[in-house]
């Protein structure tokens, strides 16, 4: 069983469950700006980092895309591979907008499994969410000792 | 989803004119996503292609394993209705939903034509 880790301990339930019901090998929850809050089935600090950044990046630049044609935001951004397929969708919530990547193996899952059970993540961690409060300002000497903070939560350190 | 003369939409409708037939839907089979339907309301099309996909594909790995080839239709009796589904080419699922009470055989000829005619 892939053991699911996170920095804010309201999304564990409803991301444990998504992580069993759609069969998904890694799963990245996170803010637009990449802060991660959960992950499940990454091994290395480094991934996560690396993950979360491109994830990031493909929802600020799609975004962006998105604006330029005139549209509201894409719901889901999709993209199969040979052996894996990765989805990434942001979506809101009381504590702000959040991302969700997600990587699955096609012999195990496949797009339909991670879109249908996404709806019911969104729902769960909607309702699980706490309110949003006045936004933190970030220091740049607290910058690394968060993130190292948080790294060490991800990875039950 | 699909219009009544497309290929896909001629299929459909000749399975779901088969009474206690509730609706039928092409579903591709890697990724579980509808490509065509025709259903009654209060079906879940995509909830219904996701879970049709994934069950395909666990079926067709038992039945390899289990040294019989390939799957050639499945039907899944529930207590208010059943499922039955046929293989469609290399990518695709037919699936039917139905009545508990339907003429089987007469919705697995329609879904073995319409699979033979490439829908």
């Amino acid at each position: 069983m892939t053991v699911v880790r996170a920095v804010e301990t309201w999304t564990l339930e409803p991301l444990t469950q998504y992580v069993t019901e759609a069969g998904a090998r890694l799963v990245l929850l996170m803010t637009p700006a990449g802060q991660v809050l959960a992950q499940s089935g990454f091994s290395r600090a480094v991934d996560v980092m690396a993950a979360s950044a491109l994830g990031a990046a493909i929802v600020a630049s799609t975004n962006e895309l998105a604006r330029q044609m005139g549209q509201p935001p894409f719901a889901g951004l999709t993209h199969q591979g040979r052996r894996h397929g990765i989805f990434l969708s942001a979506f809101d919530t009381d504590r702000g907008t959040l991302v969700v990547l997600v990587v699955y193996e096609l012999d195990a899952s496949s797009l339909g499994l991670v879109q249908l059970f996404l709806e019911q993540l969104v729902a769960d961690l909607r309702a699980a969410s706490p309110k949003a409060g006045v936004p933190k300002h970030v220091l740049a000497a607290d910058f690394e000792r968060e993130l190292n903070d948080s790294l060490n939560s991800l990875f039950g350190r | 989803m699909s219009t009544p003369h497309s290929p896909l939409g001629r299929a459909l409708d000749l399975i779901t004119r088969v009474r206690g037939v509730r609706g039928a839907m092409v579903v591709s089979r890697a990724d579980g996503l509808v490509v065509a339907e025709q259903l009654m309301e209060g079906i879940k099309g995509g909830a219904l292609a996701a879970l049709a996909s994934s069950l395909a594909g666990r079926l067709q790995r038992a039945m390899v394993s289990a040294g019989l080839g390939p799957s050639q239709f499945w039907h899944l009796q529930c207590d208010q209705g059943a499922l039955l589904v046929v293989p469609a080419g290399e990518g695709l699922l037919l699936v039917a939903v139905t009545e508990a009470d339907v003429n089987v055989g007469l919705v697995r000829l329609e879904l073995l034509r319409a699979a033979e005619t490439g829908a």
